[in-house]
């Protein structure tokens, strides 16, 4: 964000500078009270999905490490505060109804502490954080990196994913927690008074994420992080540990993805091994990737929109999604490197306005490049250009 | 002595679905750096081809054949796999050589496509798709000249296509409402492929009883192999192709057609899939979703054998196969009865398919932490900084 120098602040320019922020907290205030319930609860699930989104950019879009993992963080949250919920709403001395069904008697021990929410509240994020930062620093510290990183993320989710479905005793397998039944503060958890409340936890969080990564990419820290993606080998030479900085990125999308997951389960009403599914993770990439990497407000806007689509187009025609999703994913790749966002940020907008004619293309030179007579010229090449192109043989392949 | 004999023919049997399964990878991802995703997509065409030929052949004049379909299907899984991965390396994967992050999310793209199409193809939908496919590629040709000459072609050339898809959707649409077209081919239920009498028995050597089935997979596994390794080590295009990898631009120079023998790399590394995916249909049921089940481990093989090494892929598979046989199938526990409890208890917990896989996994972290590049790294001074 730019900061404006001047120091009396007329009106306008205050309304020019802060009207994002304006609309965010408007339509945060008046949403709830106009969109029926479960839409709501769909938005407050897909807002909570930006900010893994928000965690995926940090690392993708920054670093330039492309974890297909990241649903291990976001399950094991939703897992920490879905126990909490299930202990919290039992009178003393029961267990979730699960573990009868497989002969447990005793609560297990690592599951005692999540009877306290302070312990929940931190472990939503600490242990997330901690299972990343392992993880990272066994990857980073062997300088594996590029396509060899996503692969292990890949391995490791899929460690998680078949731990966690097999478990039944401990964590009840395939079936997942349910919270929806559960009391939070003496309400249901599924109840609409309670949606509202979690809609504003979800904006005020997401906001507070995204705060958390404009800070983090904006200083020395980004720079860094950017040296990573750009150049790995120089920035090692020039006397930086990059596995340092790998790794506290890492870690702090593995927390923000933690908080994700915690925020997703309570308004979905259940976590289960489903979310730590390999389709899942890699989804998440492409909201960010359709949005835009390296742009945070592209992250968030990426998995709220993509999201809501999905749900829109599945609720009709439940066949055509995953073309679409397999489309985006081309279409990302192939077209839109930088996402939505990247590309309007790049005067993408005026481009097509500039070829539809309604204004003139930019000009380097004006007094050359404006000059009708070399304009003619200069449309004659490019036809000739075009006719041999179309002509010959594809244009070569890019080298490696 | 039996039960060990009989884990090491279970877990070579494991094993060798996995190196077929990994064979095509290997040769995609350690000859072109290129990460297929749609690898196990590839693999259910092959399986879905296996079953058409079956069908074809079992009530028709060509019913003599029907014993022999299995072999039939084999070439015929391989050409289809591999031209629909030749078509993948025509449109999508040779703009993006050199950027595998990018392959990687295509590729996967691709493959949730494929899934679909195998589930919701029906008569009408694959007219309309080849409608769409042939007006987007004829569309420059078509439509005038002097159109192509502006300063809003580029959007044409969307345009042109977004319209032919349009066309293709509206005809599917419209010959959907003739029943007969409109019968979905394969749907999304799982395909049953039932193995021929030959292949239904099982033979006992030793006291080991060996499902003739899993010996035939054995033997294709071999056969492919070796065909392999006879194409890149001793035939013409094999020895271009490991030119080009070693070194492109010099290839180049030399008068090697790099970019026929990017197409040619692909279209082998993708047939093998399809011929994977033809042992698969031996082993069960398959469905749509048969490519999500190995694509993961298929990589953990190409990764822990070492990136280029064909040998790497081999005992890499051998490997985690009779390694997850062993602790999947709870055989430590027969063979070393008076084992020390706790061990015992360990070796319990980890002794079902699933759980198997999580320790191998973590055991195949744990040995690239030692040995980063894999099993059998790249020798020489292309490593990278």
């Amino acid at each position: 964000m730019t900061i404006t120098s001047n120091t009396s602040v007329t009106p306008a320019a205050f309304l020019r500078r802060w009207w994002p922020w304006i609309a965010i907290i408007a339509a945060a205030l008046i949403l709830p009270f106009i969109l029926p319930p479960f839409r709501l609860n769909l938005l407050g699930r897909f807002l909570s999905l930006g900010i893994v989104a928000l965690g995926i950019d940090l690392i993708w879009g920054y670093t330039g490490l492309l974890s297909l993992g990241q649903g291990i963080f976001f399950a094991l949250g939703g897992y920490a505060i879905a126990m909490y919920l299930q202990l919290d709403s039992l009178e003393p001395g029961q267990l979730p109804e699960f573990f009868g069904l497989y002969g447990v008697k005793a609560l297990p021990l690592f599951w005692q502490p999540f009877s306290s929410p302070w312990f929940t509240l931190v472990a939503i994020w600490v242990i997330p954080a901690l299972v990343a930062g392992l993880l990272g620093y066994l990857v980073f510290r062997n300088r594996i990196k590029g396509v060899y990183f996503s692969i292990l993320t890949q391995a490791a989710l899929l460690v998680f994913f078949n731990f966690f479905n097999g478990q039944q005793k401990l964590i009840n397998g395939t079936n997942g927690l349910k919270t929806d039944t559960a009391s939070f503060f003496g309400q249901m958890v599924g109840s609409d008074a309670m949606q509202r409340n979690l809609f504003w936890v979800t904006v005020l969080l997401v906001i507070a994420a995204w705060t958390l990564c404009r800070w983090l990419t904006t200083g020395r820290f980004g720079d860094a992080l950017i040296a990573v993606r750009d150049d790995e080998p120089r920035l090692r030479f020039t006397g930086y540990n990059p596995t340092a900085f790998k790794t506290v990125v890492f870690t702090v999308a593995g927390a923000l993805a933690g908080i994700s997951g915690a925020l997703y389960t309570v308004q979905s009403g259940m976590v289960s091994p489903q979310f730590m599914a390999v389709p899942f993770s890699i989804e998440m990439v492409i909201w960010v990737a359709v949005g835009g990497r390296g742009t945070l407000i592209g992250a968030v806007l990426g998995a709220v929109l993509i999201n809501y689509a999905k749900s829109l187009i599945s609720e009709q025609l439940p066949e055509t999604w995953l073309f679409i999703q397999g489309g985006l994913f081309l279409l990302v790749v192939t077209a839109l490197p930088d996402g939505v966002v990247g590309w309007w940020r790049q005067g993408g907008p005026g481009r097509i306005l500039a070829m539809l004619g309604s204004s003139p293309a930019s000009a380097t030179y004006p007094g050359l490049d404006l000059d009708p007579d070399v304009l003619a010229e200069k449309r004659a090449i490019e036809g000739r250009a075009r006719a041999q192109e179309s002509g010959a043989s594809q244009p070569s392949g890019a080298e490696r | 002595m039996n039960v060990l004999l009989d884990t090491l023919f279970n877990g070579l049997a494991i094993g060798s679905v996995l190196m077929l399964a990994a064979l095509g990878l290997a040769v995609v991802f350690g000859l072109m750096g290129v990460i297929n995703m749609a690898h196990g997509e590839l693999m259910m065409l092959g399986a879905y081809t296996t079953f058409v030929v079956q069908n074809l052949l079992k009530n028709g004049p060509l019913e003599g054949l029907f014993p022999a379909y299995i072999l039939l299907s084999i070439p015929l899984a391989f050409l289809v796999s591999g031209l629909a991965g030749l078509l993948l390396e025509k449109t999508v994967i040779r703009r993006l050589y050199g950027r595998p992050l990018e392959t990687l999310l295509a590729t996967w793209g691709v493959s949730l496509i494929l899934q679909q199409f195998v589930r919701s193809v029906s008569s009408a939908f694959f007219i309309g798709l080849i409608a769409a496919v042939a007006l987007g590629l004829l569309a420059p040709r078509l439509l005038p000249a002097a159109w192509w000459r502006q300063r809003w072609s580029p959007l044409l050339g969307v345009g042109s296509w977004v319209g032919a898809g349009a066309i293709g959707i509206g005809l599917a649409a419209a010959l959907g409402n003739d029943r007969s077209l409109d019968q979905p081919w394969f749907s999304a239920r799982n395909i049953d492929v039932t193995a021929p009498e030959w292949l239904r028995g099982s033979i006992d050597v030793a006291g080991v009883t060996m499902p003739t089935a899993r010996l035939f997979i054995i033997a294709l596994t071999l056969v492919s192999l070796l065909a392999v390794h006879w194409f890149l080590q001793k035939s013409v295009w094999g020895i271009r192709i490991r030119a080009v990898t070693q070194n492109r631009p010099m290839s180049s120079c030399l008068g090697i057609p790099t970019e026929k023998v990017d197409a040619l790399t692909f279209l082998v590394g993708s047939g093998l899939a399809g011929v994977a995916g033809v042992a698969v249909t031996l082993l069960g049921s398959v469905g749509p979703n048969l490519g999500g089940n190995y694509i993961v481990d298929c990589f953990m093989v190409v990764v822990l054998g070492g990136v280029g090494k064909l040998l790497g892929t081999v005992v890499a598979a051998m490997g985690i196969g009779v390694l997850s046989y062993i602790l999947g199938s709870g055989s430590l526990l027969l063979l070393w009865p008076q084992m020390p409890a706790g061990l015992n208890e360990t070796i319990t917990f980890f002794a079902t398919t699933s759980m198997a896989k999580v320790l191998v996994f973590i055991l195949i972290v744990v040995f690239l932490q030692f040995r980063p590049a894999g099993l059998f790294p790249q020798k020489g001074r292309m490593v990278e900084a």
